[in-house]
Formats: structure tokens, C-alpha cells, sequence
């Protein structure tokens, strides 16, 4: 399929990239020549083929639901780029 | 001639030097070399130098094991603690790991030593090294071509010898490609054979880490310490690893090795394709029997590998948010705000492209389309090799396409720059081990014979290389720098 300039800004969207508005035409350009790469898959007949999520059809291997690690919070925040009293700072979410 | 990690694990072990010397020689080179060859993101000096007198000091006490004062350089997506961890990007660039991943612990349980950390694709997305945050890595063979990626700098800096062996990670192809491009000889394992545990995850149904070497010996060395359960990786095999060295003296003959007639159809260099013809006879005169087969999907293995490896690199990526960890944009808005422009100001074009497109196939009404389908093809191509590998032991083939190309020649265009991958990526859609084998030159540029085998036979598979090897020399052939 052909993507559209508004497509694409949909999809930045989704993905929480900003894309600026100069490089706009060659992401639908790229991604429209990808997708057509893509879609090559579409000459084969599929139908009925289980998908194949993991390459070993391994199912999830669970574990007892015990605390493992020891809390190192303090060690992990060290490279925060914004942290207050153990928290991590962000914008305010609700006025 | 470059040093083998074999090599230098006798001379230390015999006391003709000690892991000080050896490691500052392996400084003194890179120091002189890497300015050119950019295969460095981080050189650890220091951290290299207090580990190889603990090594040193460990084998004064009898305490040494094989690998303990070995140095070695690891690709920089492998989380290292206390040092920057950069994956390529601008992102991380900041990113000071507080843990080890657990490949890295076990390296450091064995006593190597750390000489730095390898240049790469960012986020391991590339098949030559231009997509680094840190800029291009030369190909010791031609400074003017690329190194392959996305391990391009561990590649490099083996063929460099700038370190006797270095770790990669392959999610396409990203280990044998840039082996096969730098005349190196390199192992992707079966997928769940080394621990992804502090891996930093780009298509986790396709990521394998493994070893780039001179020589099969030296990456079964590698891969040894590499290999095994691990706990904390749920997709970790969890079955025993054999002694990877043990059937070096078992020959080939007997083994029947099967040629895949899609591998040798059009878009195949037709003097690589000769090459590799060589390789096969070579192997046949050791008493091997090579017989055609058919692997019908080949062709859609691109296809299928750029909508799952998309999509799960844009929901792995997700994690780079700019709020815990790496950087984040200036003056935020809002949420929001901070979220798009960290991520846009911290990627580059490449993860972008890749972000997207995995958006877009994951999205409400396209992913039966796009991410299902890809699935459903992408069992057929695992059926494909499990049909092939009731009449083989192995399958035989090329690595590339084509030699180690320009740099900037596929730049613009990242539809051929995937093309790439074609040989490569089918083992990580169905999850078999491979590796790449010097097995002659093109135009004084290294090709590389791509060997396959059934699941967790690496130990046969290296063996197979290790028969070659004892009768050819390509492998030993240097660069001049």
C-alpha cells in the first residue's frame, strides 16, 4: 500500500517519534518502498499455517512469583536525567 | 601474524607473557590504529589494565583458567557495569549500565579482559556500520568500504587486530555478515543458546549473541563461556552445553552437506558464487558428500524478517522514553512532548524507519495483514530447513551476496541495503545456528562461506569449520594497515 503524508504523521503518533516536518516526504517515500518489499510475502497461499511466534515453538517458561532481586533503586537513578526523593520527574500529567 | 586467543592463552599459561603485557600491547595497536578504523566506542584503558593484573595475580596463585588474562572486546549493546553502554545511539549516550548483562559476567568470571567496547549499527539496525551514532567504522581491507554491521567494529577490530576476539550479537545476519566482509570467522548460535540477559533487546524472537574469532577453535573457546542457561532469560535453553572443541579431530567425511539451489540464483556475485563452489570441493575432497537441495521460501525471507523484526524493535524501543534513563529533549511541554521529541531528537533515520513501519504493522486493522501473516510465512521457512535437514548434516552457501561494498553506495536506500541480509536471515526467522568461514577473495576482498546446521549443533558445526580451516589458509590471511 501507498502511504500518505498524514498517514505517516499518524503512525509518528502512535509511536511517539517526533518526525520534522521537512524530512516528512522522504519517510513516506522509505516506508512506501519498504512496505511494498513487504508485501512480496503476499504471493504466497498461507491459509491455515499456525504462526510461528517463537523460532523453538517454546512456550513461556514461569517461575515462582518470589522477590529475586535486592532493591537498588538508588544505584539504578544514579543516570536518571531527572529524579526527586527516589521518584522520577516528569512533566505535570494532571493539572 | 595476529595472535589467536589459543595462542595466547598458552603463552600465558607456559609464562612467555604476562596478560599486562599482552593487554598493553593490544592498547598500544588500537591506540595507533582505531583513529582510522573508528571500531572503538569506548576503549577502557584502565578498567583493562586493573583486570589483567588481577589476572596475572590470579595465575600466580594457580587460580587461572583458560581464558583468564585473554583480552577481548565486546559489542556495545551488551550491558557493561559502570560503563557506558551506548547501543550506537545518541540516545544512550549517556547511558552508564548499573549491571552486567550475564554473557559479560561470565567473561569476567573467567578472568578476561575488557579492552572496550565495539562500534555498531544503533540498535544494532544496519548491514554496514553507517548508522552509528559514532560514526563509520572502515573495513580493514579496504579503508573506502564499509565493515559490514551490525557488528561492524568487533569484525573490524579482529581483522585488525586490534583484539584477538571480540563478541557480537546477530538478529539478521549481524554476526557472519561483517565477519564475512572483514575475513574473520564468527557463529551465531542457536537462538536461546547464549543468554540475552542485559542484551539490549532488538527483535527478541530473532537476537542471538555469539563470538568473532580468527579461527573456529577460538570461537568454540569463546562460545563456551558464552553458552548456557540462564534464569533470568526465559527463552534461555535450558539443556546442556556440550564441550564445543571436543570433535575438532572427527573429519568431515561421511557428512553429507547440502547447497541450496536459491542461494546460487540470481543476485549472487557471480565470482563469489565461484568461490564458494571451491569452498564446497574443497570439502568434498575431505570426504564430505554434497548433494542440492531446495529451500523453496528463500525469497520471502526478507519480506517476513522486516515485519517481525519491526515490529518487535518498536515495541522494545518503547522503553526509550527519556524519563528513567539515556537522553531526554530540552524544556518538555508536556508528557507527551517530552516522549516525542527525546525520541525524535534521540534516533536516528535507520531505528526511525524501523519504529514506524513496526507501528504501522502492529496497528488495529493491519496486523492480520502484516505481523499474522508474517508469522504463518515464517513457519513455512522454518519447515523448509526441517524438510532440508532430514537428508543434510549441514547446508552450505554463501554468506553475502556481494564483497564488502562502498561506503555510501546503499546509503539512500534502505530497500537495497536490506537485500543484504538474503542469506542470513532466514536462520534467525527458524532459529538455526550458522556461521561464517573465510573461504577466499574477490577483488583482494574477503568472502565468506556461511555453514548451517540443525538445532544446537554448534558443536558439529564448528568442528566441520575447524576440518576446512585445517586445510586452507584463507582464515590466516591478514590486512595491511
Amino acid at each position: 500500500m501507498s502511504l500518505k503524508p498524514e498517514d505517516v504523521r499518524d503512525i509518528a503518533h502512535l509511536a511517539r517519534l517526533h518526525i520534522e516536518a521537512s524530512a516528512l516526504d522522504q519517510y513516506v517515500s522509505d516506508l512506501t518502498s519498504i512496505l511494498a518489499l513487504v508485501e512480496q510475502m503476499n504471493q504466497i497461499d498461507s491459509r491455515g499455517v499456525e504462526p510461528l511466534a517463537n523460532p523453538l515453538d517454546a512456550t513461556q517458561r514461569l517461575r515462582v512469583d518470589e522477590v529475586t532481586e535486592a532493591d537498588r533503586r538508588d544505584h539504578f537513578q544514579q543516570h536518571a536525567p531527572d529524579i526527586e526523593q527516589g521518584f522520577y520527574r516528569v512533566p505535570k500529567v494532571i493539572e | 601474524m595476529a595472535q589467536t586467543v589459543a595462542d595466547i592463552s598458552r603463552g600465558l599459561a607456559a609464562g612467555e607473557f604476562s596478560s599486562t603485557e599482552v593487554t598493553q600491547d593490544y592498547l598500544a595497536r588500537i591506540e595507533q590504529h582505531n583513529p582510522a578504523l573508528n571500531c572503538f566506542i569506548s576503549v577502557t584503558r584502565e578498567l583493562a589494565l586493573e583486570q589483567a593484573a588481577a589476572a596475572d595475580s590470579a595465575r600466580s596463585k594457580g587460580e587461572a583458567e583458560g581464558l583468564t588474562g585473554v583480552p577481548l572486546a565486546h559489542k556495545d549493546l551488551w550491558c557493561t557495569d559502570g560503563v557506558l553502554t551506548s547501543c550506537g545511539s545518541h540516545i544512550l549516550d549517556n547511558f552508564i549500565a548499573p549491571y552486567d548483562a550475564t554473557v559479560i559476567e561470565r567473561f569476567k568470571n573467567a578472568g578476561a579482559v575488557m579492552l572496550g567496547k565495539t562500534n555498531m549499527d544503533e540498535f544494532a539496525m544496519g548491514s554496514s556500520n553507517e548508522n552509528s551514532y559514532f560514526g563509520n567504522v572502515a573495513n580493514p581491507w579496504d579503508q573506502s568500504r564499509v565493515p559490514g554491521g551490525s557488528s561492524g567494529g568487533s569484525a573490524a577490530a579482529v581483522a585488525a587486530g586490534l583484539t584477538p576476539a571480540a563478541t557480537g550479537t546477530d538478529t539478521g545476519g549481524s554476526i557472519r555478515q561483517p565477519a564475512a566482509f572483514c575475513g574473520v570467522t564468527g557463529i551465531k548460535p542457536t537462538y536461546g543458546r547464549v543468554s540475552r540477559y542485559g542484551m539490549i533487546a532488538y527483535g527478541s524472537s530473532l537476537d542471538q549473541g555469539g563470538p568473532f574469532a580468527h579461527n573456529a577453535q577460538d570461537c568454540a573457546l569463546l562460545l563456551q563461556t558464552m553458552a548456557g542457561f540462564d534464569p533470568r532469560d526465559s527463552t534461555s535453553a535450558d539443556l546442556a552445553v556440550p564441550d564445543f572443541s571436543a570433535g575438532f579431530d572427527q573429519g568431515v567425511a561421511g557428512l553429507k552437506i547440502g547447497m541450496p539451489k536459491e542461494y546460487f540464483a540470481e543476485g549472487l556475485d557471480d565470482q563469489i558464487a565461484t568461490v564458494i563452489q571451491a569452498a564446497a570441493d574443497e570439502l568434498r575432497g575431505l570426504g564430505a558428500e554434497i548433494v542440492q537441495i531446495s529451500l523453496p521460501n528463500t525469497h520471502l525471507s526478507i519480506p517476513v524478517y522486516y515485519v517481525i523484526a519491526m515490529a518487535e524493535c518498536s515495541s522494545n524501543l518503547s522503553r526509550m522514553d527519556g524519563v528513567r534513563f539515556g537522553h531526554r529533549c530540552a524544556d518538555p511541554r508536556d508528557l507527551e512532548d517530552l516522549y516525542k521529541r527525546t525520541r525524535g531528537e534521540g534516533f536516528g533515520a535507520e531505528v526511525k524507519r524501523r519504529i514506524l513501519i513496526g507501528t504501522f504493522a502492529l496497528s488495529a486493522g493491519y496486523y492480520d495483514a502484516y505481523y499474522l501473516k508474517a508469522q504463518q510465512v515464517r513457519r513455512m521457512i522454518k519447515d523448509d530447513f526441517q524438510q532440508a535437514f532430514k537428508s543434510v548434516d549441514f547446508i552450505l552457501g554463501p554468506t553475502t551476496p556481494e564483497v564488502a561494498f562502498a561506503q555510501g553506495a546503499k546509503a539512500d536506500d534502505p530497500v537495497s541495503m536490506y537485500l543484504q541480509d538474503i542469506y542470513t536471515i532466514s536462520l534467525n526467522l527458524a532459529g538455526l545456528p550458522g556461521m561464517t568461514v573465510p573461504a577466499g577473495f574477490v577483488d583482494g576482498l574477503p568472502v565468506g562461506m556461511q555453514l548451517i546446521g540443525n538445532y544446537f549443533d554448534e558443536a558439529r558445526l564448528l568442528a566441520t569449520a575447524h576440518t576446512f580451516q585445517q586445510a586452507t589458509d584463507w582464515h590466516l590471511r591478514e590486512p595491511q594497515l
